[in-house]
């Protein structure tokens, strides 16, 4: 039964139809502002004319290849192409400043696959089970796993904690803007209507991340990336030695990304960055985390490829979107006439068993696709003048956060954050810990709001915060993540040191 | 409320009209494809509607849509650019009440409600409160001895604040005289998730909701005037004495100087997508109500609602 599907899932029209819908989905992710879920809602209506599940595959296809595509950008010009993949640039880019951006790129294929895999073998198998993780989860524990990325800004501040702090706070201000979910009212709108909307996460990317670069790369003589002489192919051999030393990072954080995933408010970015934290906490190198270090890298992209198998679990078993991406393919699983939610496996089970095979054989595709674009983009970056290479980043910026709403204000309130970014940067201040306010901030005020709502009605706020199983689990890990450092360093204290 | 008696004489009549080719468009119009900007996210109901609009369009016009999407603000941020967009009747944009309402009363959103020029009401989704299939809570009387014996204990979910689900919630909660506690959530997905998961106790959303969620929900009572087809045993909050009708509703705006014979053939178009037996279907099937308030009558129908959202702010607190 389950091999009638895998073989309608390989007819030659599918595997085509997976093959473009990857390369189209990287090419759209990896350009800084055009995300992975704008390369679905505007190739949907390509899909129209195509039977439901091919153009599922297609979709499917075009998804994950976004949510991989986005590494090319966070890796070679330190900016996150879409918003997973903020935390591949804290060490994608310095492993690329160093001139191993060639290696780092087919690292990210090579975690992009597994992960990728992971999340569908997830989706495949175990989904009925996992819808249950996204019912289990309320508000509270939406603002605790909000508050353990939270505590990623240690993590984050390259140097200065202090930093960092104000850097994230910052973030969080940003994130206040606009209209407030809970409560309706206006905050820091200063009377304009462009404000209205809030500051978007990708306006924020762009501005906090690309300007600066761009600036920096017109101001200094040197070349953007430290070039290699040597043709050295893709390093697959020196990458796949690395991918299996940190074979348990790769799991780990498929798995979380999975998880996370299947969370309707959380997604893709948050996905990445706790595994990114949760990585630097079980390496033996934390130190070198933000300074080119592999496991970094590797834990951002298997999470965020993840989020996608794991995203399409609540949207296939319970017809609740898992990510904004996923409720576009709702959409048009809607307009090709599929009922979804609960009964859709029980009705049309072919559609959907055909459907995540497609998944599958399009995310090993990526591995291919991935490995020829990359060497593409990763020379084209090397290769073009400064003269040409800071304009047409320039232009992109400019496009992408265009594209964003259609809204021209939205260009000049990048733009106006950009030059905030910079002084910041010159001051000390990253731009990873803005984004990580600016990403968790509306995560962890709605959840706190919502849940001290129904702690008051039901008359136990306490209990409501500190009493439920995953909340207490959820606090633990944010307790670890925050302490051990300074645990592992009083052991240390005893041992001798190894001479890191 | 009498607007919704007043659109279902108007459905009949309009799909009377239509029997007898009475409103055909003239030829020339549209001559070529048409933008339509949805104000909210790919894939959410306004943008599905405006994709299964499509195929009659084609059908009607011989022309296509070009489907743009300007999300921000809760619709705010598209409708306060509408009257500065080009206004030669090739551009239209999705509305929704009482987005259109509420919004101003809040403070500054960049546009009033009567400067939006509104051509076509074409669909309503009723108002509906949801419980999860397994709650304790098995009909509306059940939810009401609930919520008097115990004031505000009652948790319920709905979209946004100062939202259709939030006026239904108010508005339901006077009328029965109890207090239950509107908690807000971000999209209907989020909101979904949280009733079935038993976060919260009942969910104020749309019969569209109970469409998808199927099992997994019991409706306890619909805000309409007759039964919805699709759930026959679901009686409406009006069998059981609570004056509640009406839901969200979408149209079509354009901008203010799109010439006055192409608004009203803009309107007869979408009047007659509405009565494709193929489109009709679909939209039933998904839980929706089509209704057909064309632009001759919509000045009648907007200060009719616009009247009763008066009173809805004045519960929400945004009009003194």
């Amino acid at each position: 039964m389950i091999l009638e599907h895998l073989a309608a899932s390989l007819s030659v029209a599918n595997l085509l139809l997976a093959l473009a819908g990857v390369t189209a989905g990287t090419v759209i992710g990896a350009l800084p502002g055009l995300t992975a879920t704008m390369a679905i809602a505007v190739l949907t209506p390509l899909t129209f004319t195509l039977e439901p599940s091919s153009a599922l595959i297609a979709l499917g296809a075009i998804y994950t290849g976004g949510i991989y595509g986005g590494c090319y950008a966070a890796i070679l010009i330190n900016t996150p192409g879409t918003p997973s993949s903020i935390a591949t640039t804290l060490d994608g880019f310095p492993m690329a400043k160093r001139g191993d951006g060639d290696l780092a790129l087919t690292l990210a294929v090579l975690a992009s696959v597994f992960g990728g895999i992971v999340g569908a073998l997830a989706l495949l198998f175990i989904s009925p089970l996992l819808a249950k993780v996204a019912l289990a989860f309320g508000p509270v524990e939406y603002f605790w796993l909000a508050i353990l990325g939270l505590t990623l800004v240690a993590a984050l501040s390259e140097g200065s904690l202090i930093k960092g702090l104000i850097g994230c706070c910052f973030g969080l201000l940003i994130a206040l803007v606009g209209t407030a979910i809970v409560g309706g009212d206006t905050r820091f709108v200063f009377g304009t209507t462009t404000l209205l909307g809030g500051v978007d996460v990708i306006v924020g990317l762009i501005g906090l991340f690309c300007i600066p670069v761009l600036i920096d790369l017109v101001a200094t003589p040197e070349a953007h990336l430290k070039m290699s002489s040597d043709v050295r192919g893709f390093r697959l051999k020196e990458a796949l030695s690395i991918a299996w030393k940190s074979k348990w990072n790769m799991l780990r954080s498929s798995a979380l990304g999975t998880i996370i995933g299947i969370l309707p408010a959380a997604g893709g970015p948050v996905a990445s960055l706790i595994a990114y934290a949760e990585a630097r906490r079980a390496s033996k190198r934390p130190q070198n985390f933000g300074k080119g270090e592999p496991d970094g890298l590797i834990a951002s992209e298997s999470a965020n490829n993840a989020t996608v198998g794991g995203g399409l679990i609540p949207t296939l078993t319970l017809g609740i979107p898992g990510t904004p991406a996923d409720a576009i393919i709702l959409g048009a699983l809607l307009v090709h006439g599929v009922r979804i939610g609960p009964n859709l496996f029980s009705n049309q089970s072919s559609i959907v068993y055909t459907f995540m095979f497609g998944l599958i054989i399009a995310t090993i595709m990526m591995l291919p696709v991935g490995l020829i674009l990359g060497r593409y983009f990763y020379r084209s970056i090397i290769v073009i003048p400064k003269a040409i290479l800071a304009p047409g980043i320039a232009f992109l910026t400019i496009l992408g956060t265009y594209a964003v709403h259609n809204n021209i204000y939205e260009v000049w309130l990048m733009l106006g954050l950009g030059g905030v970014g910079w002084i910041l940067q010159k001051m000390g201040v990253p731009p990873a810990p803005i984004v990580l306010g600016l990403v968790l901030g509306p995560i962890a005020e709605q959840g706190f709001v919502q849940a001290w709502l129904i702690g008051n009605a039901t008359g136990n706020v306490l209990g409501m915060f500190f009493g439920r199983p995953i909340s207490i689990a959820i606090i633990c890990v944010a307790l670890l993540v925050l302490f051990y450092p300074a645990i592992t360093a009083r052991f240390a204290r005893r041992v001798p040191d190894e001479g890191a | 409320m009498a607007y919704f008696d007043f659109c279902k004489t108007l459905t009949f009549s309009a799909l009377l009209a239509l029997g007898l080719g009475v409103a055909q468009p003239a030829a020339a119009f549209p001559d070529r494809e048409v933008t339509y900007i949805i104000p909210f996210n790919a894939g959410g109901e306004s943008d599905v509607t405006a994709r299964l609009q499509e195929g009659p369009f084609q059908k009607i016009t011989g022309q296509n849509f070009v489907i743009q999407y300007m999300v921000g603000a809760g619709g705010a941020t598209a409708w306060s650019q509408l009257n500065g967009m080009q206004a030669d009747g090739h551009l239209i944009m999705g509305i929704n009440l009482p987005h259109l309402f509420l919004q101003p009363m809040e403070g500054t959103v960049g546009y009033k409600t009567e400067d939006i020029t509104v051509l076509n009401v074409f669909q309503l989704t009723p108002h509906a409160l949801i419980v999860p299939a397994d709650s304790p809570i098995e009909t509306l009387e059940d939810y009401i001895a609930e919520a008097k014996a115990a004031p505000g204990a009652i948790t319920v979910a709905g979209t946004g604040s100062n939202s259709a689900n939030q006026v239904a919630q108010l508005t339901f909660d006077k009328a029965a005289g109890i207090v239950t506690t509107y908690v807000p959530f971000t999209g209907t997905a989020a909101t979904t998730a949280a009733l079935l998961g038993n976060q919260v106790r009942a969910q104020w959303g749309f019969t569209t909701v109970a469409a998808e969620q199927g099992e997994n929900v019991r409706m306890l009572a619909v805000a309409m005037e007759e039964r919805h087809p699709l759930f026959p045993d679901v009686p409406t909050f009006k069998e059981k004495g609570i004056d509640l009708v009406g839901g969200a509703h979408r149209g079509i705006a354009v901008p203010k100087d799109t010439p006055e014979e192409l608004r009203q053939q803009l309107s007869d178009i979408f009047s007659q997508i509405n009565s494709d037996p193929d489109f009709r279907s679909r939209m039933e099937e998904g839980g929706y109500v089509l209704v057909d308030i064309g632009y001759e009558v919509m000045d009648e129908f907007m200060s009719e609602l616009g009247a009763e959202y008066i009173e809805v702010g004045k519960l929400l607190g945004l009009v003194k």
